[in-house]
């Protein structure tokens, strides 16, 4: 909804300003500077459910389980159920009681959220620590311990990118998300 | 004194008067103390027989007001997410509608990043014709706007999902709100800079804390919309607990939307699904399956005075004074119950009702000594009227707890303690 009111005339000046400076003005009197995707790219860390953006290398679960308690076990618990930090593991079926357990394997509908998560901001002490390697193989391992994937699994860019989780059809977008 | 005149037109159960009743200053407090004469005679105080402080850089509130704080809740033991949780805005002793920078609420997801502005860029790509950087001084240098909005998280009052009443103070259940006057740019006309790829439908939003908070939005909130990169909050730059050098403000909308500390702005053709807004701030149904991208924050009030740990000390009147809000525009309407919701008396809205602003509402009380339950309810101009907690609660599974803007109901006891009850 549009509720500028006064403020419509300056946003109407403001922006064929913007335009005037595009068609006619030198780039160097434009506000900010140009950027390549390239030059982007360490920030550009974002992961959709495509999977687009995925990096280059793999984790094992083996991997992952070393990882998982050298670095996250603290927080999160020997086995991802303990706390005190977010639970991480089980929960299945219990969504629709009075105490739903919401974990990643229970109720995380996207597993391309967990690598861009676990990458983004975590270990909590030291995001971005992480190798990338290393964050699939720490995802490789959660999404075992839930279930999900097997004991002698390994994730990759593909590999992520096919895995489907329990709770994929449990969401409903109350804004439309093609919009 | 005609100014007493009307005292007995009540309009409500409860003791509650007309709006516009004209009441004698001396009045207010109780009437037994209107005719006390005073014990002492006046003294002079010790600050009005010597000059007083210098000037200062930066003004302080009085030291005697150093009891107005912000409550602390961190959400994790210590050492295990350090700097994780919130702040409240202690609603309860303040007045009027703008929030001071240093009370407006916090929600932090891995703490308050130390921002040096001159090493702090917003880039704006993906479906975009040109990718661009910007500094704090370059959106400075464009066309500014100002808007004056309300900003609520979208877990505020979620004390009152719980099964039992806490016994917590205005602010420390609806606290997770503020209003200020935010000056910055409209995010369109930075996006106008870049040039938008017609593929492009949203927008990712992420910040510079070691969180990374990330959130999509849609493209239809920028564009033809209110959206804004933030720089000021009540004419200064913003605080660090705010997202300095700068911050999205989406007037309305849940909180966690208007990334603090605002570092890249993506643009992509479809929702990133990231943790915030599928594990968290999605809504249960009692299906078990959740509701994503609610936004809009629903229409709300709370009784400010009284409220728990504010209370009437004797018979007599009073003014009930609280805030109404709604996401999706202007309050036309406050109704005021002091019997639980058998009687509605409506408000005074103090001022203009601004949309998507804090509306302060007030009404005269003659408060009988016996017990009260003091409610609330607001009405906004697309017709939108506060539900009762059950009524809120009807569609969510019994733990949801986002986007709680149920009625609250103060009970006041002869002691004139206040509480908060269900009905």
């Amino acid at each position: 909804m549009f509720t500028f009111d006064d403020n419509t005339r300056l946003t109407v000046l403001a922006t064929s300003i913007t335009l005037a400076i595009l068609s006619n003005k030198a780039e160097a009197d434009v506000p900010g500077r140009l950027i390549s995707e390239s030059e982007i790219a360490a920030w550009d860390i974002s992961i959709p459910p495509s999977g687009a953006g995925l990096p280059e290398g793999s984790g094992s679960v083996a991997d992952g389980a070393e990882l998982y308690a050298a670095q996250c076990a603290f927080c999160h618990g020997a086995t991802g159920t303990e706390g005190p930090a977010d639970r991480l593991v089980g929960g299945f079926g219990s969504l629709t009681s009075d105490a739903p357990t919401k974990t990643l394997g229970s109720f995380w509908p996207h597993a391309t959220t967990a690598f861009d998560y676990i990458r983004r901001a975590m270990p909590f002490y030291a995001p971005g620590s992480l190798k990338d390697s290393e964050v699939y193989a720490v995802t490789a391992y959660l999404l075992h311990l839930n279930g999900i994937l097997p004991e002698d699994a390994r994730l990759d860019a593909q590999s992520l990118r096919a895995v489907t989780m329990p709770n994929a059809a449990g969401f409903v977008a109350a804004y439309p998300s093609d919009n | 004194m005609q100014r007493y005149v009307n005292v007995s037109e009540k309009v409500a159960g409860g003791g509650l008067l007309h709006r516009r009743t004209l009441l004698g200053v001396a009045a207010f407090g109780g009437v037994a103390a209107a005719g006390k004469s005073l014990a002492a005679p006046l003294a002079v105080p010790e600050w009005s027989e010597v000059p007083g402080l210098p000037m200062s850089g930066y003004g302080q509130p009085s030291p005697f007001e150093a009891h107005v704080q912000r409550p602390v809740l961190g959400l994790y033991p210590e050492g295990t997410g350090d700097g994780a949780g919130v702040s409240f805005t202690p609603l309860e002793h303040l007045e009027g509608t703008i929030t001071p920078n240093g009370l407006f609420f916090e929600r932090h997801h891995s703490g308050i990043p130390e921002i040096d502005p001159t090493r702090h860029e917003l880039v704006i790509h993906g479906l975009v014709r040109q990718p661009r950087v910007f500094t704090s001084e370059d959106l400075v240098g464009m066309p500014l706007i100002t808007q004056t909005v309300f900003l609520e998280c979208a877990g505020n009052s979620l004390f009152n999902s719980l099964a039992e009443p806490q016994q917590r103070s205005a602010g420390e259940i609806h606290g997770l709100i503020g209003a200020a006057e935010w000056t910055g740019v409209r995010l369109a006309d930075l996006l106008d800079l870049v040039g938008i790829d017609p593929r492009a439908t949203w927008i990712l939003a992420e910040g510079a804390d070691a969180a990374k908070q990330s959130r999509s939005i849609p493209l239809s909130k920028i564009i033809d919309g209110d959206a804004m990169v933030a720089l000021y909050q009540n004419g200064e730059r913003l605080r660090p607990e705010q997202g300095y050098p700068m911050r999205l403000v989406l007037p309305g909308w849940q909180g966690s939307m208007q990334t603090k500390w605002l570092r890249r702005i993506k643009l992509v053709d479809g929702p990133t699904q990231t943790k915030d807004e599928t594990s968290k701030y999605s809504l249960s149904q009692k299906d078990g399956r959740a509701q994503q991208f609610i936004f809009e924050m629903g229409v709300k009030s709370v009784i400010t005075r009284p409220s728990p740990g504010i209370a009437p000390t004797r018979p007599g009147l009073y003014q009930i004074s609280g805030l109404a809000w709604s996401g999706a525009g202007r309050i036309v309407r406050v109704q005021v119950s002091a019997d639980g919701g058998t009687s509605w008396a409506d408000a005074l809205l103090d001022g203009d009702a601004r949309p998507k602003m804090l509306t302060r509402f007030r009404l005269p009380w003659d408060w009988s000594g016996e017990p009260a339950l003091l409610m609330s309810r607001a009405t906004d101009e697309m017709g939108a009227v506060q539900p009762t907690r059950m009524e809120w609660y009807a569609p969510w599974a019994p733990e949801q707890l986002y986007h709680q803007n149920a009625i609250q109901v103060w009970s006041v006891a002869a002691t004139g303690e206040v509480q908060n009850v269900y009905l």
